[in-house]
């Protein structure tokens, strides 16, 4: 008998593991695969290169006026010479850093959101939704602590964009949640109040309601009673947003079970802290999806406001391109909005399955 | 449903009308208090009134403004311009958002006779014109039976468009876009031979195309379309300002009062030069403004030749020939009454 000598384990055999096998299970495991494979292949050797040369390679991105756009490719100076035009609007040159200023408070918030373990999350977040908006209000418009007033109406741009779209999503959801607690409630006056608001909400198209607030309720208010565009446009998204959000969070109260309403009730909880502490927590976790769904659809939807004059970061694109000194650069400005708007939606879609991780504590499978 | 629509838009601006007929009275009282005027312009057409980099405002409508503010206030820039889209632009008036609206609105009789409002007068005479392919060898528009035209959807354009072609018995196929940027791609791309736009556009919307000099534009204009500032009804004394102070900008080109020499004319000796800059007479204070009101607009803005020149004339990207815009005395509409 000889020694006993541990052989090394065979490595697994080279077909079902490595980039060999990965590429022979996913790419050509079967005829019709390996048709759709070559398929890809061609696709992307036909389109990747003309592409990437005219966003990148060929594209022009030193200069300042027209005449720096002599390459074949993409005219990206015109992005950058007007970048402050999309990013501020009209919003005064000297008072700039009071939105640069307001663009980092909303950062702060938000970077550690996506931060695990990041110390007082919880309390930057509630922050975020509660005191950031009243900070940033008297910073962006003035007129107390020594800054100078800025009229809403010289707002523009991403700026205008992101004041929507926060200012809706932070209000939406509570009103939200209050009409969805409104509708399942027992008291008939309640219920009824809520059933009409929401349906009265979510029956008209948004256009609607923002052509309303805008040339339809001056005509309608005394002389003198003429409140901003921007803050009839925000009532309208918010009222608007509410009424879609309560349909969410309804979805979610339905799916609780009759058990923990009456555990609750068993308990002794009244019925605020009942909602409060054991329903709520568990319906808005379960339509998490739902809530952000809605939240990137008001986000793309706040380009509306174009249609009442109000310069968001789309119409501010498109007023650039109708610039005769530039001939031809509406691809570069309607790629440029896009990919802002991408980078918040997509971001919101990570922030929200993060989330959903996190919280998950029983219904996955 | 469009007959119900225009009924109650009937009826609401007939209240919006008797509403601010009661209050609308002194427009200028409230300018003054304010310090500032607010006028209404467009969300962005070339020459007219568009944002530049900064987001300042430039244009001949824009300009148009900048005068009035002038004149009033004594200084162009106390200006607050709001963009307003087409639908929204008399509403905002009526309701007293604005004080005044200068954003290329063509002046009609139904908009000055049932919509509460007054034309101060014409500041761009406008029309709707055509852009050919030159491969077509087409010279008139009255050779483009069967033409495939490229229009924007939903303006006067195509409604002109479908007169001219049902009056001279031509035929034409449509191809319609939403906006003006989609409707020159249309064009680049070969999908018409002609486009029709507003000829104040053509010049710059050719600028635009890969290769200008294969196409040209057409010597016909097949609507009129004299475009203006607007005030509010029943303030006479708001809409005497505005419309003077247009007047006044034209006869200062028509005098050779300009903003480089304005300083020098106040010495001139010719008596409507010493009438207009307020160094002989009341002019001004007829009007309820200083004697130095159209002074301020010429010096501050220019007269209205360099308003021209300077947003859509022949050195600027749009290159519009004056045409239908040049002085009376010089081939064109453009005529002030005297200043006396």
């Amino acid at each position: 008998m000889g020694k006993y000598v541990e052989k090394e384990a065979l490595p697994p055999p080279v077909s079902t593991t490595g980039p060999v096998a990965w590429v022979r299970q996913n790419l050509v495991s079967t005829p019709l695969n390996t048709v759709l494979t070559l398929f890809a292949l061609y696709l992307i050797w036909e389109l990747l290169p003309p592409i990437l040369n005219w966003a990148f390679f060929e594209a022009n991105f030193i200069g300042d006026d027209v005449s720096a756009c002599s390459g074949a490719g993409a005219c990206w100076v015109f992005i950058k010479t007007r970048l402050g035009f999309f990013t501020y609007g009209f919003y005064p040159d000297p008072e700039r850093w009071r939105v640069d200023i307001s663009f980092l408070l909303l950062a702060l918030v938000i970077v550690p959101q996506f931060i695990k373990g990041f110390p007082y999350k919880a309390w930057i977040g509630v922050a975020g939704l509660t005191i950031l908006p009243v900070i940033v209000g008297i910073l962006l418009v003035g007129g107390m602590f020594g800054l100078n007033h800025v009229e809403t109406h010289q707002w523009g741009g991403l700026m205008l964009t992101l004041v929507l779209s926060y200012v809706g999503i932070v209000a939406a959801l509570p009103f939200g949640v209050i009409l969805a607690l409104g509708r399942r409630s027992e008291m008939p006056t309640v219920r009824l109040v809520c059933v009409a608001f929401i349906e009265l909400w979510r029956g008209v198209p948004l256009i609607s309601v923002l052509f309303m607030a805008s040339v339809m309720l001056p005509l309608f208010l005394p002389e003198g009673w003429d409140f901003e565009k921007l803050l009839r446009a925000l009532i309208g998204i918010t009222m608007f947003q509410s009424a879609y959000m309560a349909e969410v969070i309804r979805g979610g109260l339905q799916a609780i079970p009759k058990g923990q309403f009456e555990a609750a009730a068993a308990l002794g909880l009244g019925y605020w802290r009942s909602m409060g502490l054991i329903i709520l927590p568990q319906a808005l976790k379960l339509v998490i999806p739902g809530i952000v769904n809605t939240f990137i659809a008001l986000f793309k939807d706040t380009t509306l406001v174009l249609i009442i004059g109000l310069l968001d970061i789309l119409a501010t694109v498109q007023s650039s391109i109708v610039d005769p000194k530039w001939g031809g650069v509406a691809t570069e400005g309607y790629i440029f909005a896009a990919f802002c708007f991408w980078v918040f939606c997509f971001g919101m879609s990570r922030y929200s399955q993060a989330l959903e991780r996190k919280l998950h504590t029983g219904h996955k499978r | 449903m469009k007959k119900t629509m225009s009924v109650l838009t009937g009826a609401l601006v007939a209240t919006a009308v008797t509403a601010g007929a009661a209050s609308a009275a002194d427009t200028l009282e409230t300018v003054k208090a304010r310090g500032e005027l607010i006028c209404g312009v467009s969300t962005g057409l070339p020459g007219f009134s568009l944002p530049d980099e900064k987001g300042n405002w430039t244009g001949l409508d824009v300009d148009t403004c900048r005068g009035v503010a002038a004149a009033v206030l004594g200084d162009a820039t106390k200006v607050k311009f709001i963009p307003l889209t087409a639908k929204e632009r008399f509403t905002a008036l009526q309701s007293g958002e604005i004080d005044m609206l200068s954003r290329n609105t063509t002046w009609t009789h139904t908009r000055d006779t049932s919509l509460g409002l007054n034309f101060a007068g014409v500041n761009f005479y406008d029309g709707q014109g055509f852009l050919v392919q030159k491969e077509l060898g087409v010279k008139s528009a009255t050779e483009l039976d069967g033409a495939s035209v490229c229009i924007q959807s939903g303006t006067t354009t195509e409604l002109n468009l479908a007169d001219y072609f049902k009056a001279n018995n031509m035929s034409f196929s449509p191809v319609v876009y939403d906006t003006s940027d989609q409707t020159v791609q249309g064009f680049a791309a070969g999908r018409c031979d002609i486009l029709t736009s507003d000829t104040s556009q053509l010049a710059a919307l050719r600028s635009k195309l890969d290769n200008p000099d294969a196409a040209e534009i057409l010597p016909e204009v097949i609507s009129k379309e004299p475009l203006g500032p607007v005030v509010r009804q029943a303030d006479d004394v708001w809409f005497n300002i505005v419309k003077w102070t247009l007047f006044a900008q034209l006869n200062a080109e028509e005098l050779g009062v300009t903003s480089a020499n304005a300083d020098d004319m106040l010495k001139s000796e010719n008596a409507s030069i010493q009438r207009l800059l307020g160094t002989n007479g009341d002019l001004g204070e007829k009007l309820g403004l200083g004697s130095n009101w159209a002074y301020n607009a010429i010096k501050q803005v220019g007269n209205y030749g360099e308003m021209f020149e300077r947003n859509v004339g022949p050195k600027t990207p749009l290159q519009i020939p004056r045409g239908a815009n040049a002085l009376w005395n010089k081939g064109g509409f453009m005529y002030a009454p005297p200043v006396r």
